[in-house]
């Protein structure tokens, strides 16, 4: 059986799979539920400063649902913890104490002057707690403030108070980063230089979820008026995989560790983030949607899928494809693949012809001999993969690659060799 | 399907209850929007499927409805009846791909009965606009779903319509002819209102083609003339016993059933047996099942896969504890007491080169009612009368649904084209209604 047990910049526990701050990590009793039901670790609930901040009374959340009502996206306009400093410090204590193999780290966001920062250090310090990580990436209400996002927007800030809190503390510190910046290495290049021991992201992205078309008010709608919240959940994936590989494949931040998150929804997410360089995972929407339980579909997923690969422990999987990631520019252009259709597996929806023909290549027939029949033409097919994306039926489309002979779209001979945009006689700036 | 309970509990419960708002999404969200949907080539009406089925999705039910009523304005009724399972589903690719295709039907239900129970009910406008009068005048006979689709594409065109039926009420078969949980609710009534509701459309009920009218009189009082009189006369049975109470035809017997203020004070037989193997067989033997006969059997002369009715309507039969005996045919119906029947013989029968024949291998089938449903014929008099073309003993039509008199046009069950089905009537009285519309301006 693979060995999930995970080692985080020192932070040990017995899965990586983490809750990240959010509501279920508000309080002693949802983080206790999360542990009886397996979590390997939490980030609590963003602690601030006393007098707490207080949440709006009304809908905080907003979402995108498929036709079945799945959640697809899920969109909050929450603050941080709106419980005093005191009892939120009390219950991580006891709840350490009483879970004592489980990764427990406090998340913070207080102004942004050092005194602010060292004063709550020494508070959390007294908890036991494993580590903290700064949040410098809430997008709505806090950012207003001076907070969050506004922070993580400015690498210079977020150097400067990485810097403050490493040199109050021996706790290890991760730095939460915000997706809502051009490019997310200056961030993570930042918390490096501030000397931060990982970073996490992402967290929320700025987003408007909905629009009631009868009030003309967004969603969540507070008494008529909405706010741009931040957005999370499986929707949100895609962004948070390329920003964890662009942080991972920077060369000044490659040894940086990564705690993965955004969307992560079951074992597979979990390994793909991991496999781009992620040390462990933190997972917030998939708790909120389906309960606790979630973790162990991935845990045993995640069992499961290593076991069979032969990977005996998280070491063996972390950053594995990451070297895979590479610049388009890299790409090799003598790669020649072309769709083909299965016949035996094909529906006759006509939906690829549609699409090919419509908005792509005019590369598949619509009836052959007077016959509805879907077939590919090679020598219109530019491989795109447009059909294999909206074909509705599993591996009913494949792209399968040309090994030899000539590519019938542009009569040029198959060349084995690999070639890039860089030596390319069309690039101006091609160096050879 | 839902829950029945109570006596007769079943004859006024949906067959498929309609969908509400969340199932309608789900079930729209697995149409695929097919490019050249076979599901549309697979409708007679040819009715633009897969947009009304996104117009559900996207939360437009009543550009559904319109959608659905530019192609076929009895679209609610056809939700209802139409074979689906013969039809648009049966070509639905999700049909090839798992068995399962969208459920068509219940979505044109949805979309349908949207706009005529909600919307139009409450704001009593008409979809559709009427172009201005063009001062023709057309004659409509029978007030079935061919002679309401036509007439409410000539009102669309401006032309003045006048609808001469046989009947109380309009609606022919669907008011008369279709099994009960099919319509529900005086759901037939309730559509004939809707399309009338276009204007410029007048009905007049009870007036009997070659009775009270003729067609030399709607020739020369009319520009052109639609015939979608239906059939009638039932093709009568010649069996020793056909005479004896109790033994009565399954359409009158549906007919009887659909006018029935109070079901209890139909007569039903404890062992009914059904002769027949179409729709109207099945429709007499559930119903007469839902009624409170305790056994009964339809008994068709052939074997299972040359019956009529599908096999989708066969295994309603069944799970409505009807049993289906198949190449059996009736030799004779017996008397008991006071001219009453009491039973039939029945025949095995086998199928070979020359045909069906019998084994003169038979039995008796105990029964205290029999109802014939033995298909219907056209009462062709008034039309061979006056002289027109025939075939098949139906009245005989181009593709634009022409007779061979240059004013009158034909459609539904009584020509010689199509499938006897609701929708077919449906595109009938649409082509005819566009080719006089043609022929007229
Ligand atoms: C309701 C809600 C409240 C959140 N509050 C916090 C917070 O206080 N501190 C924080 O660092 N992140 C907060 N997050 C962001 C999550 O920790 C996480 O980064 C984000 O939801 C992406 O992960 P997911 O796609 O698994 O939900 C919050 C998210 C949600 C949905
Ligand atoms: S064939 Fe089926 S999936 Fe395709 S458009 Fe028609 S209903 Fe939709």
């Amino acid at each position: 059986m693979a060995d999930l047990s995970n080692d985080f910049i020192g932070i040990k526990s017995p899965n990586p799979f983490w809750l990240a701050s959010a509501p279920p990590t508000d309080k002693a009793y949802n983080v206790t539920r999360a542990f009886e039901a397996g979590w390997g670790g939490v980030v609590w609930k963003t602690l601030g400063e006393d007098p707490h901040i207080v949440n709006v009374n009304g809908p905080r959340y907003g979402v995108v649902h498929s036709a079945d009502r799945r959640l697809i996206g899920l969109n909050n306009i929450e603050l941080i913890t709106d419980r005093p400093l005191d009892i939120n410090l009390e219950e991580i204590k006891q709840v350490k104490r009483d879970w004592p193999d489980r990764a427990m780290v406090v998340s913070l966001m207080v102004p942004c002057e050092e005194p602010n920062w060292k004063s709550i250090l020494k508070r959390v310090e007294d908890t036991g707690a494993d580590g903290v990580e700064l949040n410098f990436g809430c997008p709505h209400g806090m950012s207003e403030r001076g907070m969050g996002s506004s922070v993580g927007q400015v690498p210079e800030y977020i150097e400067m108070v990485t810097r403050w809190c490493k040199e109050a503390t021996d706790m290890p510190v991760i730095v939460k980063l915000t997706p809502n910046i051009n490019d997310i290495r200056y961030p993570a290049r930042a918390a490096l230089a501030g000397g931060a021991d990982a970073v996490s992201l992402i967290n929320t992205v700025s987003s408007i979820v909905s629009v009631n078309l009868d009030t003309m008010s967004p969603e969540p709608s507070i008494d008529g008026k909405g706010s741009h919240g931040g957005y999370c959940g499986p929707a949100v994936k895609p962004i948070a995989l390329n920003m964890v590989a662009e942080i991972a494949r920077d060369s000044e931040t490659a040894e940086l560790p990564i705690s993965g998150i955004g969307g992560i929804s079951n074992w597979r997410d979990a390994a793909e983030f991991m496999a781009l360089g992620a040390g462990n995972v933190q997972v917030c929407t998939a708790a909120m949607t389906y309960g606790f339980k979630v973790v162990q579909e991935m845990i045993t997923g995640l069992e499961q899928w290593m076991d069979e690969k032969g990977h005996t422990d998280l070491q063996s999987i972390i950053g594995k494809a990451t070297p895979n990631v590479t610049d388009w520019q890299y790409l090799n252009l003598n790669f020649v693949s072309k769709a083909v259709i299965d016949q035996d597996k094909c529906i006759q929806c006509g939906r690829c012809h549609v699409v090919c023909e419509d908005t792509s290549h005019q590369a598949i027939t619509q009836s052959v001999d007077g016959k509805r029949h879907f077939q590919v033409i090679d020598e219109e097919c530019v491989g795109c993969n447009l059909c294999v994306s909206v074909c509705p039926v599993d591996e009913c489309i494949t792209m399968q690659q040309m090994t030899s002979g000539v590519d019938p779209r542009t009569n040029s001979p198959i060349n084995s060799e690999y070639q890039n945009w860089t030596t390319h006689p069309n690039n101006p700036m091609a160096n050879s | 399907m839902q829950q029945e309970t109570g006596p007769f509990a079943g004859l006024e419960t949906d067959l498929h209850p309609p969908l509400d708002g969340h199932e309608a999404s789900v079930e729209a969200d697995r149409c695929y929007f097919c490019y050249d949907a076979p599901c549309v080539t697979a409708c007679p009406t040819g009715i633009d499927i897969p947009l009304f089925i996104r117009q559900i999705q996207t939360g437009n039910p009543s550009g559904s409805a319109k959608t659905i009523f530019d192609e076929n304005i009895l679209g609610g009724m056809c939700a209802r009846v139409c074979p689906t399972e013969t039809l648009c589903e049966q070509a639905c690719v999700r049909q090839t791909a798992e068995n399962k295709p969208v459920s068509i039907g219940a979505l044109q239900r949805y979309a349908t009965d949207h706009a005529l129970r909600n919307e139009l009910s409450e704001s009593k406008t008409h979809p559709y606009q009427r172009a201005k009068p063009t001062g023709k005048k057309v004659c409509v006979i029978g007030a079935g779903p061919s002679g309401l689709s036509c007439a409410h594409r000539l009102a669309r065109y401006g032309h003045a319509v006048t609808i001469f039926d046989a009947g109380d009420k309009p609606g022919g078969l669907n008011e008369y002819g279709i099994a009960s949980y099919k319509t529900t609710n005086n759901f037939a009534q309730e559509e004939v209102e809707f399309v009338l509701g276009i204007g410029g459309i007048t009905l007049q009920t009870g007036v009997r083609l070659g009775v009270d009218l003729s067609l030399q009189e709607v020739t020369d009082q009319y520009d052109a003339v639609f015939l979608g009189v239906g059939l009638d006369s039932v093709n009568k049975s010649n069996i020793t016993g056909s005479e004896l109470t109790g033994v009565a035809d399954a359409v009158e017997f549906i007919a009887a059933l659909r006018q029935s203020q109070d079901y209890s004070s139909l007569s039903i037989g404890r062992r009914v047996v059904v002769i027949g193997g179409g729709m109207t067989a099945i429709d007499a033997a559930v119903q007469a099942s839902m009624l409170g006969a305790e056994d009964v059997m339809i008994a068709y002369r052939r074997p299972r896969e040359k019956m009529n009715a599908s096999v989708y309507e066969q295994q309603l039969a069944q799970t409505h504890g009807v049993k289906i005996k198949h190449s059996v045919r009736p030799v004779k119906i017996i008397a008991g007491d006071d001219n009453a029947v009491a039973g039939v013989e029945l025949e095995y029968t086998t199928e070979g080169e020359g045909g069906l024949s019998g084994t003169d291998e038979s039995f008796v089938e105990n029964a205290d009612q029999v109802l014939m449903a033995i298909g219907q014929a056209f009462d062709a008099d008034a039309a061979e009368s006056f002289g027109l073309a025939l075939s098949n003993k139906r009245v005989s039509v181009d593709a634009d649904r022409k007779t061979s008199h240059e004013k009158i046009w034909a459609g539904g069950d009584c020509i010689d084209a199509g499938e006897d089905l609701t929708v077919w009537a449906v595109q009938d009285g649409k082509l005819a209604a566009e080719s006089i519309h043609r022929s007229l301006t």
